[in-house]
């Protein structure tokens, strides 16, 4: 199929494989197939253009949507239903509660003179999601030709190995396939495919072999890769579109390239600009350091007694309660130096995070770090819980909300430093 | 009231509502009994008018502040939205397409997406007004997904299509198929795993449902990237808008409100204090401080009488002749008139007291004067602001708000901190005291008030004199240096003159021009703000307009619960009015409820507390108090009695979070509170 080979690049074993599996129309297949590799290894594309382009009836799931059993069975069901009444024109829906429902229905469906004598193809992308929902989903889906007595395969897309998912009651084992990682070979190869109309595809592959010079260290998403090549080749083609350089030059293009992928880098990528922003700048030829990202907003603004219990709160995550009284009791006689660490305290308190306290340990850091008298009003405990909400503290424990609440705090060393000073 | 039920328990009985809508009118809770006859119904209504008219200005101020938050947002959405409607097959498009334009702005699964559905449907319903709708709502609860949303939108937009014309015209705009824009407040409290499922499956399906999410972040925008991972975020096209600082909307708040003649009302210091220190100190919430400020106005028509009068000029002359015996003996009492009385000669105080017409006349008069003080008022302290907001430090505060605190409080020229001031103020560079002239001179053209009229041209001499300063100064400089340079003598002599001129300059230090002119006009500003800013105790009758009673406003605004607690405890009377109850500090009345003896009498004790020892002190101080009758009943049961009163107090105690049981010692229980010992 030299049509298909076109439209699948760099994977030309896993096709091959699958159309093994396949076999003829009437043919049955392997009951379930798991496909799993890493994000953006041509898992769904491969399997979704196999499928179209050999018109077999198939059924495309993503389980990510269905957050209930019955809304992805009842899913299933329809566009089955859909696909066999195309020429019916009647749609009506179905209700399904259970997956005993389910292969009932699937019977009736699967009747239909459409789909008879072929094999029905089920693709569960994000099939990972099932392994939240009801235990007898996945092995069900696992010998479901078993269980209907029908001509069905039902592929499961992941990006987690089969190990993981494998019930401990044990199950029918499908067959796994794995999609490795693309190699930059690949990658450069499928991402100078899709060239635009309006330039040669040897130039835009010069620039494909830039993009991945800068970004292959730190990116190896497909489809990140896509983004950023279609966001920055308008200003590769500056130089040839002004009339300054022709489409060989290459040197200069890269010269006037470069510096600007390493600024996307720093921006886009991280999505501290949005691309249309992005886009903005790159027309306005303004310096991009003018435009601040979101990590620049640092500062964040809190009434004045809020930053107080702020910093009490990290005082008592990251000392020792037996430090209080030396640290905020004015008299408080003399320190022992002698072994006043213990051996495992030695390593900082940094490293092993900040411990729950309780309320009143709070308040009492509260007070001795105030100048002025502070009245427990219930301002200081709604602040508390406003605190709360904005989750620079957390509430730790869930039992004794009314006598002692414990709390953590989840703000960082420099957030407290710039909120002291 | 009957149950069916055979068996026993607790049976909750809802109040019929209908029997007890007995509806008062709300001006009579400003009837305080006695004081009937004195305009309440008047003041209420003033109340009403003068808070309509505050809080009308706010909202247009706050519909100011953020006009461009908001132009920029809708100028965010008409663009993303116009990023849909292009569907030019370019090839960089569909990629981007799967991007989600997010505004993110500084200010689970199942319900999440039901609450989604049901949301936007009601919203169709209000739309189109027909009852369809609502039965599909009914249905669609079942079962909602993505699919049914966006077959729902598909619907919505092909009905409303033939009605969009209409729609058109009004408001001037295309939006044909237009986005969903979904706003999620308080970001930071979302489940990450909802949202993140929410932004993923909303991408999927962006081709047939446009949606575009709106983010409120009380934080940072950091929280962005801790909420969701890098493969969810790359899904978001965001952009950032930051709206005002919320203390600089307090401050425009304060200067549109409180800084002006436009309303009569006004705070006296320790009010302004307080509400600005619970803005300050506490939340940081605009509208609580609205709220405070309405507060501190009801409160004060509800307790001063002559709040009669706080109303516009004309309308308080027209009250003035209508104000009735009663309200002229109150007149009579302020402290701030008694004061203006007796400095007036002997008849006139005779008249006073005892002409009423005269004293209407008299009080016309007064009232105008204090019009004309706050107008004056407020251009000095804006002038005197200019002054010191730019100095070193800020001895006088750097917003105007400390500022008009201190002006209130006092004599502001007797403060350490205006001498301060001053002394800066004598130190200024050139340019700078030109500058803030020219500022100063702006505000006073602003107003067409007589007297000040002529501060204006003062200034406006000012500030030509010290553009002729320059042109003088040239001319100084050139015949100075030519005097000095052209001496030739020998080294001792030389030396000797340098001496001399030295000695000279230390003595009589000659000012330049600029000095003796900046001088004048620091004294002119003294002079301004000492004829100026008297505080608002010196007038008379200042208290028909100045809300003093600042510790209600801190008891209902700053509420102490554990305070009231310990005092409702410690001290009984102060809430009941008992008499008997009334006693010395640190003993116990054995007639007090159960509660606050069990409550002093643990107070007295450390961090764990033995139940036996506490229950025989309680039995002491309580039968103190039983001796006289205890012949009625036998000791025995007198006992039992008292037993079970000891446990059903220490039982409220434990309720009240006072103390709890502990596992340490199994006959003691642990105080949760400490102090008191």
């Amino acid at each position: 199929m030299p049509h298909l080979e076109n439209m699948v690049l760099c994977r030309e074993p896993q096709v091959s494989t699958l159309q093994a599996l396949f076999g003829e129309r009437h043919h049955f297949s392997f009951p379930s197939i798991f496909i799993y590799g890493h994000t953006a290894s041509g898992k769904t594309y491969v399997t979704q253009t196999l499928l179209k382009t050999l018109e077999l009836p198939h059924v495309f799931v993503n389980c990510v949507e269905c957050f209930t059993s019955r809304l992805l069975l009842e899913q299933i069901l329809n566009k089955l239903n859909h696909l066999c009444s195309s020429e019916d024109g009647c749609s009506t829906q179905v209700t399904c509660e259970t997956f005993n429902d389910f292969v009932r229905l699937f019977k009736q469906v699967t009747k239909a003179e459409s789909l008879k004598d072929q094999t029905v193809y089920i693709v569960l992308d994000k099939a990972e999601y099932l392994r939240d929902m009801e235990a007898n989903l996945l092995p069900g889906f696992l010998r479901l030709q078993e269980l209907t007595d029908r001509n069905v395969t039902v592929l499961f897309l992941s990006e987690i190995v089969w190990e993981k998912f494998r019930p401990n009651t044990g199950c029918f084992e499908p067959f796994v396939l794995y999609f490795p990682d693309y190699s930059i070979g690949n990658l450069q190869k499928i991402l100078s495919h899709d060239h635009p109309p309006e330039y040669s595809a040897d130039f835009y592959a010069a620039y494909i072999n830039i993009l991945l010079g800068v970004f292959y260290t730190v990116c190896r998403d497909l489809k990140e890769l896509r983004y950023l090549a279609v966001l920055n080749f308008p200003k590769y083609c500056e130089p040839v579109v002004k009339g300054e350089a022709n489409e060989r030059d290459t040197r200069k293009l890269w010269r006037n390239i470069e510096p600007h992928l390493k600024r996307a880098m720093q921006t886009v990528y991280l999505r501290e600009i949005s691309s249309s922003q992005w886009e903005k700048l790159q027309k306005d030829d303004t310096d991009p350091a003018q435009l601040k990202g979101l990590s620049a907003y640092t500062h964040v603004e809190l009434p004045y007694y809020s930053k107080f219990i702020l910093i009490a709160a990290y005082l008592a995550s990251y000392n020792p309660a037996r430090t209080d009284k030396r640290f905020f009791l004015k008299h408080h006689g003399k320190i022992k130096k002698t072994n006043f660490l213990k051996k495992h305290e030695k390593t900082s308190n940094h490293l092993l995070g900040p411990k729950p306290f309780p309320l009143d340990r709070l308040l009492a850091i509260l007070y001795s770090i105030v100048d002025s008298r502070v009245a427990p009003t219930a301002n200081i405990f709604s602040q508390i819980t406003s605190l709360v909400t904005l989750q620079l503290l957390t509430l730790v424990g869930h039992d004794d909300q009314l006598d002692g609440p414990k709390y953590k705090c989840t703000v960082s060393l420099d957030f407290i430093r710039a909120i002291a000073r | 009231m009957a149950t069916s039920s055979v068996s026993k328990g607790c049976f909750v009985f809802k109040p019929n509502f209908k029997k007890r809508k007995i509806s008062v009118p709300v001006e009579d809770y400003f009837n305080k009994g006695k004081n009937e006859s004195e305009d309440s119904k008047l003041r209420f209504e003033t109340y009403q008018l003068i808070w309509q008219q505050m809080k009308s200005e706010t909202e247009r101020l706050q519909e100011e502040l953020n006009k461009n938050l908001f132009d920029s947002l809708i100028e965010f959405l008409r663009k993303s939205y116009s990023g849909f409607q292009k569907s030019s097959r370019d090839w960089g498009c569909q990629i981007k397409l799967r991007e989600i334009p997010t505004a993110a702005l500084i200010l689970d699964m199942k319900h999440f997406l039901q609450k989604l559905v049901s949301q936007l449907m009601m919203d169709c319903c209000v739309d189109e007004e027909t009852k369809e709708g609502s039965i599909q709502v009914a249905q669609k609860k079942t079962h909602c997904s993505m699919d049914s949303l966006s077959s729902w939108y598909t619907n919505v937009t092909r009905k409303t299509d033939p009605k969009m014309p209409r729609k058109k015209r009004t408001s001037s705009s295309q939006w044909q198929s237009p986005p969903v824009v979904l706003i999620l407040k308080d970001m930071e409290s979302f489940t990450t795993k909802v949202l993140q499922d929410f932004i993923i499956i909303s991408s999927q399906h962006l081709h047939e449902f446009p949606l575009i999410l709106i983010f409120g972040i009380a934080t940072s925008p950091i929280i962005i990237h801790r909420l969701l991972p890098h493969a969810v975020s790359s899904l978001l096209c965001i952009e950032l808008f930051q709206s005002l600082s919320c203390k600089e909307h307090l401050t425009t708040v304060l200067d549109k409100l409180l800084l002006t003649t436009q309303f009569p009302f006004k705070l006296s210091e320790k009010v302004l204090q307080i509400l600005t220190n619970i803005f300050l100190y506490h939340d940081f919430s605009i509208q609580n401080f609205i709220k405070g400020l309405q507060l501190s106005l009801l409160e004060h028509f509800y307790s001063q009488p002559l709040s009669v009068l706080c109303c516009n000029l004309p309308e308080a002359k027209r009250r003035i002749n209508f104000l009735s015996d009663n309200q002229c003996e109150n007149i009579r009492r302020l402290p701030s008139f008694r004061r203006y009385v007796e400095k007036q000669a002997s008849e006139k105080q005779v008249a006073l007291l005892t002409n009423e017409r005269f004293l209407k006349e008299e009080i016309q008069s007064l009232l105008e004067n204090l019009h004309v003080y706050h107008s004056n008022y407020f251009l000095v302290l804006r002038c005197l602001h200019q002054f010191t907001s730019s100095l070193p430090k800020y001895p006088l505060g750097r917003q105007i708000r400390e500022l008009y605190c201190t002006c209130l409080e006092k004599n502001i020229w007797d403060s350490e901190e205006y001498v301060s001031a001053l002394q800066l103020l004598r130190m200024l560079a050139k340019d700078e005291l030109m500058t803030i002239l020219q500022k100063c001179f702006k505000i006073f053209k602003s107003t067409s008030e007589k007297q000040l009229g002529s501060t204006a041209k003062r200034i406006e001499e000012f500030l030509a004199q010290f553009q002729n300063l320059d042109e003088a100064k040239e001319e100084e400089d050139t015949s100075g240096s030519l005097s000095k340079g052209l001496q030739k003598t020998d080294l001792y002599h030389l030396q000797k003159s340098l001496l001399e001129m030295k000695e000279l300059r230390r003595t009589n230090k000659k000012q330049t021009r600029f000095e003796v002119l900046r001088e004048k006009v620091v004294n002119f500003i003294d002079s301004l703000v000492r004829e100026y800013l008297l505080p608002p105790e010196t007038q008379p009758l200042h208290e028909v307009v100045y809300f003093t009673a600042g510790h209600t406003l801190r008891e209902h605004l700053n509420a102490a619960p554990r305070i009231a607690l310990h005092t409702a405890l410690n001290n009984p009377y102060y809430y009941l009015k008992n008499e008997a109850l009334k006693s010395e500090e640190g003993c116990i009345p054995n007639v007090a409820p159960d509660i606050c003896i069990a409550y002093k009498l643990h107070l007295e004790c450390s961090r764990l507390i033995n139940l036996v020892d506490w229950s025989e002190a309680f039995a002491t101080v309580v039968t103190a108090a039983e001796k006289m009758d205890a012949d009625s009943a036998t000791s025995e049961e007198r006992n039992e009695i008292i037993h079970a009163r000891f446990i059903r107090a220490v039982s409220e105690l434990e309720l009240l979070g006072f103390i709890k049981p502990t596992k340490q010692k199994t006959d003691h229980v642990a105080r949760l509170t400490w102090g008191g010992c």
